[in-house]
């Protein structure tokens, strides 16, 4: 494959370190969403390792399109901004939700 | 380096897609669906950023932006639908 062509050694194998690390940790979030028993424990998941791992890719992509291109390459940036933000956001409206279910099917917690 | 382990990483976030795609269609309850919906959103947006390092374009930023921005309002949207029975009051 030509595309990583003009890199750096050391910008190549960061790059790729970063990757691995990344994937790995999404890979977990997202397993913890089929093996976990209960929604609260499912939920830890997606919430904080995919995060986690979709950002290392994220900033990953910024350090190669910012070597690669002219200029500093913010999109990037923007992304992982935005996903940091709003997961929270999200995981709260869901425990709500849930929460929410559970008291109307089984009765006002003891 | 990044070359040779970058179809390994985009096998791992099909696997991962996989996963909440088997959560999606199994869960046994309302939030799991809608959560994992938002990790299926969550997974397209990094394998959207591998083939833009892959294929070296930045076309793709636009659509990982916009898919970013489509599944926070459509878990939003559908957690307030279950809590309140409405999505706008």
């Amino acid at each position: 494959m030509s595309t990583l062509a003009g890199l750096p050694t050391w910008a190549d194998a960061l790059i790729a370190l970063m990757l691995v690390v990344s994937a790995f940790t999404a890979l977990v979030g997202s397993f913890a969403l089929v093996r976990f028993s209960d929604f609260y424990k499912r939920l830890h998941g997606p919430t904080k390792s995919t995060t986690l791992g979709v950002g290392g890719v994220l900033i990953a992509s910024a350090v190669y399109f910012t070597l690669r291109g002219p200029g500093f390459s913010v999109h990037e940036i923007l992304i992982t901004l935005f996903i940091f933000l709003t997961a929270p956001v999200s995981a709260h409206l869901l425990v709500k939700a849930a929460m929410h279910l559970a008291r109307v099917e089984h009765g006002p917690p003891r | 380096m990044t070359a040779a382990v970058l179809p390994w990483i985009e096998a791992a976030f099909a696997l991962a897609l996989l996963c909440s795609g088997y959560r999606l269609l199994r869960g046994p309850g309302l939030p799991d669906r809608i959560l994992a919906l938002d990790t299926l959103y969550v997974n397209t947006i990094a394998l959207l950023v591998l083939f833009g390092i892959q294929h070296d374009t930045q076309l793709l930023f636009e659509a990982a932006l916009v898919v970013a921005l489509l599944g926070f309002v459509g878990t939003v949207a559908l957690s307030k639908y279950v809590t309140r029975g409405d999505v706008i009051e």
